[in-house]
């Protein structure tokens, strides 16, 4: 490879090491299929040419090419994750004496199963993360709250929360151990791209990069995040709307561990607590813009002060057990948590991160493919990061494209083909369009303080903390176990 | 060239199937239109295009003619209905819609017994590395370029000249289905030139040939010793009837009309006879369903509509060849 790499410099092409490498690989391929045919590949030999270019290196875009190189029917596929990100060069766990970055996702055990199978669980476990075995969710009227807990469908754990840089970090370890991985990142970016057309009757996308250099790809993966240039230049449109609220997230240190997610409904939106490892949680607080923008500059003292009123006793009383469960109890068998009291959650000692805020929207591509493209993750679609679906969302389509990969090639079909992608789109919108339309629901429900919905908005609460088959279903269907939201 | 004209009619036939040029001009012949209502069972149909007037055809090398004892199983009209379609093969919403939709399920079949009987790998991307394998009436490559892409080394033939080019321009696109070998001509062709192939493949092609038996006996011949057949068509049952022409041709359109004459449909048991005549003894049979509210295709035990069938070249190349021999002469007799 070295004395190849040599050849290759010496021939003066003004090409990065990285591309040089990755031209071999393909070239290498290209001649080793030679052999067997008769009358050869009409493929310049130069030309950097792979199966999959994976346009963008986060989260998702890591998982799926840490995904395709761990199954045997798809490890073969030449893969390039295109992202310039230094982060993507890095070697080795992070640091844990650094504080937690105040970017969070709620891994659900269908994600965990993901990280399993490609070998990047394993990192994460060596890594900050903390697993809950208990949700908590009330609102500020005091009329209602529910208590999930992991034991009401069996399981040792509700969900667990990590850092994104700690599972990046995992996914690109995953990934650095798989055959032939130093030509699968491109530290570069996507300037345009050329689709293949009837007139030219090639296969292949041709993507331009930033750095000046070229590349085909036969199919080509959007996982470059909601402002996808890929979904831009594919000509996919998006439907969506933005929320008249912002998010602002950060971190925060009590005194004690905390092993409970926390979700308080307030009437500007909810706030959430999730325990982040350690003495650490995380907050994703969910208000108007101006708030945020007041809540953003606050001093930390006074900014503390505002996090423990509006979990604890600000805006309202607690929630207390009432005739209507009292009822209720004697006429539904009962789920082991019916019974647990309301509690109230760990107090808040100080931030310890930049306090962030951005605006929130609801943003879904009207496809996730056209010839030779697909679209994963925030790319094709944006939620609310109410329930830390998000990511969850964008993970399931990871491994639903992986698998349409896989059973692809084993009948031997083009993977850039339209009838074998659509069976991916087709997969994904039954499981992506429920979960976004109860996410948007909740929104808007919650968004709103008026009397009569409040009553509502409690019964509803009622009903999930003390009917045990509609509370196994939340639970199981929020920790993507499955598919739809009731009773399927 | 008689057994060239049957197998492109084979081959033809099959792609017929999805043509939409049948719907306009189902049956120009009227001969032909008579004969086919006759049920006849297989071996006693003939539907030679040297005994039909209709020889007006646009492709002049269907006309009959023996060669070895391999007489032609072309249909002309079959020809004809596929050539003008020919340019709708890689349309994945034309006329061939249906075909794609269903040949995973035909390669998943395929992988899975030629991964069992060769012992390769059913986990390699590639299984088939190395192995020569023929389809016959290929179309434009829906069924080769996939074989090629499992690693075989693949052999088309189409007695369609259009259907050979649009396939060859169609696999030259992607380097790994560019080593494809294409030619138009028949199995007849083939077996003359005396090639053999570790497997033959002729997938909804047998419904539209002339003669199934001598069909299959040259598929038989060029499968090597203890090499592969796999043949798909459809059922002769009133089910096949409902939801091949009347369903498929007339109500959803999917097809075009004319496609599919009922009275050529092959039942498995005729199917079984018919290659056991040609030294192939049929190992595993499927059924094709399909589910209309996925619109998905998969196997099943169900064979009273779309079936495949594998079976394996018998052996001892002796017995093969007496045999074929003493084949030929009762075809002469006859």
């Amino acid at each position: 490879m070295r004395y190849a790499t040599l050849m290759w410099r010496r021939s003066g092409l003004p090409e990065l090491f990285f591309a040089q490498q990755r031209a071999l690989h393909s070239s290498r391929i290209l001649s080793s299929e030679e052999g067997l045919k008769c009358d050869g590949a009409k493929i310049e030999k130069n030309q950097e040419e792979c199966d999959v270019a994976i346009v963008g290196g986060g989260m998702v875009g890591l998982a799926l090419a840490s995904s395709l190189s761990s199954m045997p029917l798809t490890k073969h596929l030449r893969v390039a994750v295109i992202d310039d990100s230094p982060f993507l060069a890095s070697k080795g766990y992070l640091k844990r004496d650094q504080m937690p970055d105040s970017r969070v996702s709620t891994v659900t055990p269908a994600t965990i199963n993901l990280f399993k199978e490609i070998g990047a669980w394993e990192h994460v476990l060596h890594q900050r993360h903390a697993f809950f075995d208990q949700m908590q969710v009330w609102d500020y009227t005091g009329l209602g709250y529910t208590r999930y807990n992991a034991r009401d469908v069996g399981r040792e754990y509700l969900g667990c929360v990590v850092e994104n840089k700690v599972l990046c970090n995992s996914l690109l370890l995953s990934l650095q151990k798989k055959e032939g991985f130093e030509n699968k990142i491109c530290p570069t970016r996507l300037a345009s791209m050329t689709l293949p057309s009837e007139v030219n009757h090639s296969k292949f996308a041709k993507l331009n990069l930033t750095d000046g250099g070229t590349l085909h790809a036969k199919l080509v993966v959007g996982a470059d995040g909601s402002k996808s240039r890929v979904r831009e230049a594919a000509g996919i449109k998006t439907t969506g709307w933005n929320y008249p609220q912002s998010a602002i997230i950060c971190t925060v240190e009590h005194s004690s561990q905390n092993h409970c997610a926390w979700q308080r409904f307030l009437p500007a939106g909810p706030i959430a607590l999730l325990p982040i490892g350690d003495n650490y949680s995380n907050i994703v607080w969910t208000m108007s813009p101006d708030q945020a923008t007041q809540h953003k500059s606050m001093d930390k003292d006074k900014f503390v002060n505002s996090v423990n009123h509006a979990l604890n006793n600000g805006y309202g009383p607690h929630p207390e057990s009432s005739s209507l469960s009292n009822l209720l109890d004697s006429i539904t068998g009962t789920a082991m948590s019916t019974k647990e009291k309301f509690e109230v959650p760990p107090r808040v000692l100080g931030v310890v991160s930049n306090i962030m805020a951005f605006p929130l929207g609801l943003k879904h591509a009207n496809n996730y493919a056209v010839k030779n493209i697909v679209l994963v993750g925030d790319a094709a679609h944006t939620v609310h990061p109410l329930a830390g679906q998000g990511v969850n969302l964008g993970f399931g389509d990871v491994s639903d494209l992986a698998r349409v990969l896989a059973e692809g090639v084993s009948v031997g079909a083009d993977i850039s083909q339209l009838t074998l992608l659509k069976k991916y789109e087709r997969q994904r919108k039954t499981a992506n369009i429920p979960m976004m339309a109860v996410l948007d629901g909740f929104q808007r429900v919650y968004s709103v303080d008026f009397w009569p919905l409040n009553i509502l908005r409690a019964t509803g609460f009622h009903a999930a903390q003390y009917i045990p088959p509609l509370k196994k279903n939340i639970i199981s269907y929020a920790m993507g176990d499955q598919k739809f939201p009731l009773f399927s | 060239m008689a057994m060239r004209s049957f197998l492109r009619s084979r081959r033809s036939l099959s792609r017929s199937l999805l043509q939409p040029d049948l719907l306009r001009n189902p049956n120009p012949n009227p001969n032909y239109v008579s004969r086919s209502l006759i049920p006849a069972l297989l071996p006693l149909r003939s539907y030679s295009p040297a005994s039909d007037p209709t020889t007006k055809n646009p492709i002049r090398d269907a006309a009959t003619d023996e060669i070895n004892g391999f007489k032609s199983s072309l249909n002309p009209i079959e020809v004809a209905k596929f050539a003008a379609i020919a340019e709708t093969w890689w349309d994945p919403e034309g006329p061939f819609k249906p075909l794609h939709l269903m040949n995973p399920t035909r390669v998943s079949f395929i992988r899975s017994t030629l991964c069992r009987h060769f012992r390769r790998d059913p986990y390699s991307p590639r299984p088939f590395e190395g192995l020569k394998i023929l389809d016959v009436g290929c179309g434009g490559g829906i069924l080769s370029e996939p074989l090629a892409r499992l690693g075989a080394v693949v052999t088309g033939i189409d007695a369609v000249e259009k259907n050979i080019n649009i396939a060859r321009i169609h696999a030259a696109s992607d380097p790994s289905t560019s080593s494809i070998d294409y030619t138009c001509m028949t199995a007849e062709d083939l077996v003359r030139e005396n090639q053999k192939f570790d497997a033959v493949i002729s997938l909804e092609v047998i419904e539209h040939v002339a003669e199934p038996l001598d069909f299959c006996k040259s598929l038989g011949a060029l499968a090597v010793p203890g090499g592969a057949v796999v043949i798909s068509t459809i059922n002769r049952t009133m089910r096949a009837y409902a939801t091949t022409i009347v369903a498929a041709e007339y109500i959803l359109n999917w097809l075009p009309k004319g496609t599919h004459e009922w009275s050529k449909f092959v039942t498995p048991e005729e199917l079984t006879l018919i290659l056991q005549r040609a030294s192939v003894s049929v190992q595993e049979m499927a059924g094709f369903v399909y589910n209309p509210l996925t619109g998905n295709w998969s196997l099943s035990d169900d064979i009273s509509v779309n079936y495949i069938a594998f079976g394996i070249k018998e052996s001892s190349s002796d017995s093969e060849k007496t045999r074929t021999v003493a084949e030929q002469k009762t075809d002469f007799v006859s």
